[in-house]
C-alpha cells in the first residue's frame, strides 16, 4: 500500500535531523497559524500564490532562495565545525550523516538558492527593463516557480522522512547505482531535481521568448540594458543545457528503478558517459548562474558611477562568447579520467580562452568607474567586492585548467576553495548586489544602508577567512569531503576556516537585521519617485512598486540607457509629457494552475521516491486534469479601465516632476 | 552636461552603416506562442540528442546478448515509418482545416492522424513485448538499454501527442476555433512534425545503421 515507506523511515535514533525537522515544522505551523488567524489567507491566495504577475513571482523566487540559503548555510556551518573538531577523532557527525550533509549542501545551494535567486531577479526586472507589461507566458511562469518550490520541498522532506543522497551533489555512478546506494537518498535527489528542472526549463523558455519577442518600441537588440543581454545568454544556456540534466537523471533513474545498464559496472554500462553527460550540463550551469550576476554588476557599476557602461558592444560580444564557449569546456571537470593528452590539452586551452571574455568584462567595469562620480552605496560595495574576489577565483580557475596542475589538485580542498571563490564571489555577491539595488523597486522603500554595509564587510572578510585556508589545505594535499583526518598540518587551517564561517554567519545575521530594520523604518526609507538611485534603464521609469501593468504606455526607446535619455530630454524641455491620452489595459488573470500542478507534482514525486505506484498514477492524472481545466477557461484576461490607469500614472508623473528637475545633479 | 554627451552618443551610432531599423514593439500573441514552443522543441531535441549519444556509445556493448541486426525487423519499421510520415501529412491537413474553420475536415484529419499514431504505437509495443518475451529486455545489455530508452522515449512522446490530439479535438468540439485554441493547435502541429523529424533520426541511426552490420 505505501511502497517502501514505513516507520523505519523516520530517523528516531538521530537527534540532529529530528530536532531540526521539528523546529522547522513548528516554525511553518506557527507562520500558517498566524496567517490564518490574522485572516491573511485570502490575500495570500489571491495576491501571491495564484499570482501570474512576473514581479510577484520574482519576489517569491527570491524568498524561496533566501529561506533555502539558511538551510544550505546551516549545512555549511555543520561541515566547518565537523572538520575543525574531527582531527584524529570522529567529530560529532557520523560518516553517513556527514555525507548527506555535503550532498544536500551542494544540491541546495546550486539548485534552490543560486538558481531561484537569479531567476527571481530576472523575472522581476527584465520585463520592466524591456518596457513591457509581462513575460511571454505568465501562467507558465507561475507553474515554473511552484515546480521549483516542489523540488525544494522534497529535498527538505528527506531530512525527516528517509534520508538524502550520500553521493555528493552530482550523484556519480556507480556509487549512486542501486547496488551501492540502495536507500531512497539518491531517489530524493533525482526526483526533486527532475521536477525543479522542469520548472527551470519553463522559466528559461519563458525568458528567452520574452527577451527576443517582447520588447517595447525602439528597443533594438543593441539598446537593451546589459542585464537583458546576460539574461538572454543565461536562458539560452538553460534551454540548451537543462534537457541534458533531465536526460542524464532519467537514465540514472532507469538504472535504479528498472534495472537498465546505462552507468552500471555490469552488462556494458559506461560510468564515464555519466561524467560527460552531467558535466555537459554542469559547466554551462556555472555560466547560467554567473552571467546574470555579470549583468547585475553592469547595471550597478554604471548607475553608481553616473556613466554609461564602458564598451557596451564589447560587453555584449563577451557575454555571447561566454555563452558559446561554456559548452566547450566540460571535460576539464575530469582531466584525470584519462582521455589522453590531446583531448585534455584542447579542453584545457578552451577553459583558459573563456577567461578572455571574462577579462574584457572586468576591464569594462573598471573603465566605467574610471572618471565617474562614484557613490559607494551597498550595491556598489558588493560589486567592487565581487571584482576583487572574482579575479582571485578566476586566476585559480585558470590554474586548474592546466591539466598537469589539475592532476595534483583534482578533488582537493583547493578545488573546493576555487569554486566557492567564483560562486560566492560571483553569483552570491551579484545576487546580493541585485537584491539591494532592486529592493526599492519591488517594495517602494530602500534598505537600511548601515546594516547593509555591515553585512557586506562581514561577508566579504568572512569569505576570505573561510576559503583562503582551504586553498592552503588543498595545497597541503587535503582532499575534499573528509569526515575526519589525521594530518596535523591541516588542522590549523580548518580552525581558521571555522572562525571565518562564524564571521560569515554574522554577515548573514546583519543581512536579516537589515531587512527587519528596513521594514520597521519603511516610512522613513520610502521612495516615492520610483527612481531612488538616479537610474538609467526603464525599470526606474515607473513607480515603486510598479503598478500591475508596469507602464501606462509602452515606452518609446531611442537609444541606450533609455530612461537616462528620457530624463535628459525632459529636463531640456522642462516637462515630461503633455497630458497623455490613456487606454484600457488587458492583463492576464491570476490562476491557481501553478500551485495545483505543483501540489500534484509533489504527490507524484514523493510516491515515486517511495515506490507507491497508485499514488504516482493519481498524481499524474491530477496534473493532466489541471492542465485540461486550465485550457478550458473562457476568460483569461481582465481589463483595467483607462480612468484607473490614468489615476495611477498621474500620481507617478507628479512624484517624478521634482526628480527630473534634479536629474544629473546627484 | 554629461547627460547631453550620453544622449548624443546614443544617437550618433557610429558602427551602423547609416540605417537603424527601429524595433516595432512587442510581437502579437500568435507569434510569441509559436516562438516559445519552438524554443521548447529545441530543448526537447537536445534531450533526444542525449539518448542518441548514449545509444552511439553503448551500441556495441551487447554483453553477449543479441546485436541490432539480429533483432530488428525491417518490415515492421517500414510500416511504422509510413504511418508516422503519413500522419504528418494528415496533421497538416487538419491544421489547414482549422485555419479555414472547417470542422469536418479538421475532425477527419485529426482522427486519421490519431489512428496512424495508434498503429505506430501498437507496432512499437508489439516489438518491445516480443523482445522482452525472448529475454532481450532492456536489462539484458547496455545496447538494449540504450535501444529501449531511445525508441521508448520517442514512443512516450507519441503517446503524449495522441493524448494532446484527443484533447485538441475535444477543445475544438467544446470551444470552437477560438484564437487560443488555434494557437494550441499550431503548437500541437509543430510538436507532431518534430516527432517525425526525430523518428527519421531514430530510423536512420538505430534501424538502418543497426541492420547493416
Amino acid at each position: 500500500m505505501l511502497g517502501k515507506l514505513d516507520w523505519s523511515a523516520i530517523p528516531f535514533d538521530q537527534p540532529i535531523p529530528l530536532i531540526a525537522g521539528a523546529v522547522v515544522l513548528v516554525g511553518i505551523l506557527a507562520v500558517l497559524a498566524w496567517v490564518v488567524v490574522k485572516g491573511h489567507l485570502p490575500y495570500l491566495w489571491h495576491e501571491w500564490i495564484t499570482s501570474v504577475d512576473h514581479k510577484r513571482i520574482g519576489v517569491m523566487y527570491i524568498l524561496l532562495a533566501s529561506v533555502m540559503l539558511l538551510r544550505g548555510g546551516s549545512d555549511a556551518i555543520m561541515m566547518r565545525i565537523q572538520q575543525a573538531v574531527a582531527y584524529q577523532s570522529q567529530g560529532y557527525l557520523p560518516p553517513e550523516h556527514y555525507n548527506q550533509i555535503f550532498s544536500a549542501h551542494g544540491t541546495i545551494m546550486i539548485f534552490f538558492v543560486a538558481m531561484p535567486f537569479v531567476i527571481g531577479l530576472m523575472n522581476l526586472i527584465v520585463p520592466l527593463q524591456l518596457g513591457v507589461r509581462d513575460v511571454a507566458f505568465p501562467t507558465l511562469n507561475s507553474v515554473g516557480f511552484w515546480l521549483t518550490a516542489t523540488g525544494a520541498l522534497l529535498v527538505n522532506l528527506s531530512l525527516v522522512i528517509g534520508e538524502f543522497a550520500r553521493t555528493g551533489w552530482l550523484a556519480f555512478p556507480p556509487l549512486s547505482e542501486l547496488s551501492y546506494s540502495p536507500g531512497v537518498g539518491v531517489d530524493y535527489y533525482a526526483w526533486s531535481l527532475q521536477i525543479s528542472g522542469v520548472g527551470t526549463l519553463v522559466a528559461g523558455i519563458n525568458l528567452v521568448t520574452t527577451v527576443l519577442k517582447l520588447r517595447t518600441k525602439g528597443m533594438n537588440y543593441l539598446r537593451m540594458p546589459m542585464f537583458c543581454w546576460t539574461t538572454l545568454a543565461s536562458n539560452l544556456l538553460i534551454v540548451a543545457a537543462f534537457p541534458i540534466l533531465t536526460a542524464t537523471l532519467a537514465m540514472l533513474l532507469l538504472d535504479r528503478y528498472l534495472g537498465f545498464h546505462f552507468f552500471t559496472n555490469e552488462a556494458g554500462g559506461n560510468v564515464m558517459m555519466f561524467m560527460n553527460l552531467i558535466w555537459a550540463w554542469g559547466h554551462p550551469e556555472v555560466y547560467i548562474l554567473v552571467l546574470p550576476a555579470f549583468g547585475i554588476f553592469s547595471e550597478v557599476v554604471s548607475t553608481f558611477s553616473g556613466k554609461a557602461l564602458f564598451g557596451y558592444r564589447s560587453m555584449v560580444l563577451a557575454t555571447m562568447a561566454i555563452c558559446v564557449i561554456s559548452f566547450m569546456v566540460w571535460l576539464h571537470h575530469f582531466f584525470t579520467m584519462g582521455a589522453g593528452p590531446d583531448v585534455n590539452a584542447i579542453f584545457g586551452i578552451a577553459s583558459m580562452i573563456i577567461a578572455i571574455p571574462t577579462g574584457v568584462k572586468i576591464y569594462n567595469w573598471l573603465f566605467t568607474m574610471y572618471g565617474g562620480r562614484i557613490r559607494f552605496a551597498t550595491p556598489m560595495l558588493w560589486s567592487i567586492g565581487f571584482m576583487v574576489t572574482f579575479i582571485i577565483g578566476g586566476l585559480t580557475g585558470v590554474l586548474v585548467a592546466v591539466p598537469p596542475a589539475d592532476f595534483m589538485l583534482h578533488n582537493s580542498m583547493f578545488l573546493v576553495a576555487h569554486f566557492h571563490n567564483v560562486i560566492i564571489g560571483g553569483v552570491l555577491f551579484g545576487a546580493f548586489a541585485g537584491f539591494e539595488y532592486w529592493f526599492p523597486k519591488a517594495f517602494g522603500f530602500r534598505l537600511d544602508e548601515r546594516w547593509g554595509k555591515l553585512a557586506f564587510w562581514f561577508t566579504f572578510f568572512g569569505f576570505y577567512v573561510t576559503f583562503i585556508p582551504l586553498y592552503v589545505a588543498g595545497m597541503l594535499g587535503m582532499t575534499r569531503r573528509m569526515q575526519h583526518y589525521d594530518v596535523a598540518a591541516w588542522r590549523p587551517w580548518m580552525l581558521v576556516a571555522a572562525v571565518g564561517m562564524a564571521v560569515l554567519t554574522i554577515g548573514v545575521i546583519c543581512q536579516i537585521m537589515q531587512i527587519v530594520v528596513s521594514i520597521r523604518n519603511r516610512e522613513a526609507l520610502r521612495d516615492r519617485t520610483g527612481d531612488p538611485w538616479d537610474g538609467r534603464s526603464l525599470e526606474w521609469a515607473t513607480s515603486s512598486p510598479p503598478p500591475v501593468f508596469n507602464f501606462a504606455f509602452n515606452p518609446d526607446v531611442r537609444g541606450e540607457d533609455a530612461y537616462w535619455d528620457m530624463k535628459a530630454h525632459a529636463k531640456q524641455q522642462s516637462h515630461e509629457h503633455d497630458a497623455p491620452e490613456y487606454h484600457d489595459i488587458e492583463m492576464p488573470r491570476n490562476s491557481p494552475t501553478g500551485f495545483v500542478c505543483a501540489f500534484f507534482a509533489t504527490i507524484m514525486g514523493f510516491a515515486l521516491i517511495w515506490h507507491i505506484w497508485w499514488m504516482v498514477v493519481l498524481g499524474g492524472i491530477g496534473a493532466f486534469a489541471t492542465f485540461v481545466v486550465f485550457a478550458w477557461r473562457d476568460h483569461d484576461e481582465y481589463v483595467i479601465p483607462a480612468e484607473e490607469v490614468a489615476a495611477i500614472d498621474r500620481v507617478n508623473l507628479a512624484e517624478r516632476r521634482d526628480l527630473v528637475s534634479m536629474a544629473g545633479t546627484v | 552636461m554629461a547627460m547631453t554627451a550620453t544622449a548624443d552618443r546614443a544617437h550618433a551610432d557610429p558602427h551602423h552603416i547609416g540605417v537603424v531599423i527601429e524595433h516595432p514593439g512587442p510581437a502579437p500573441k500568435r507569434i510569441v506562442t509559436a516562438y516559445g514552443f519552438w524554443v521548447f522543441l529545441l530543448s526537447d531535441i537536445v534531450m533526444f540528442s542525449c539518448f542518441f549519444a548514449a545509444y552511439a556509445v553503448l551500441a556495441d556493448q551487447t554483453a553477449g546478448g543479441p546485436k541490432g541486426s539480429e533483432i530488428f525487423d525491417q518490415r515492421n519499421v517500414a510500416i511504422e515509418t509510413v504511418c508516422l510520415l503519413l500522419s504528418s501529412f494528415t496533421c497538416g491537413m487538419a491544421s489547414i482545416a482549422a485555419d479555414v474553420r472547417n470542422r469536418f475536415w479538421f475532425y477527419l484529419g485529426m482522427a486519421v492522424t490519431c489512428v496512424l499514431g495508434l498503429i505506430f504505437l501498437a507496432i512499437e509495443f508489439r516489438e518491445f513485448a516480443d523482445l522482452v518475451a525472448r529475454g532481450y529486455g532492456p536489462s539484458r545489455s547496455a545496447f538494449l538499454t540504450s535501444f529501449f530508452s531511445l525508441v521508448g522515449c520517442h514512443g512516450l512522446h507519441v503517446s503524449a501527442g495522441v493524448l494532446w490530439l484527443l484533447t485538441m479535438m475535444a477543445q475544438v468540439f467544446a470551444k470552437g476555433f477560438r484564437a487560443d485554441v488555434l494557437r494550441r493547435m499550431m503548437c500541437f502541429a509543430l510538436f507532431w512534425h518534430a516527432l517525425d523529424i526525430v523518428w527519421v533520426g531514430v530510423f536512420s541511426v538505430v534501424y538502418l545503421l543497426g541492420s547493416g552490420t
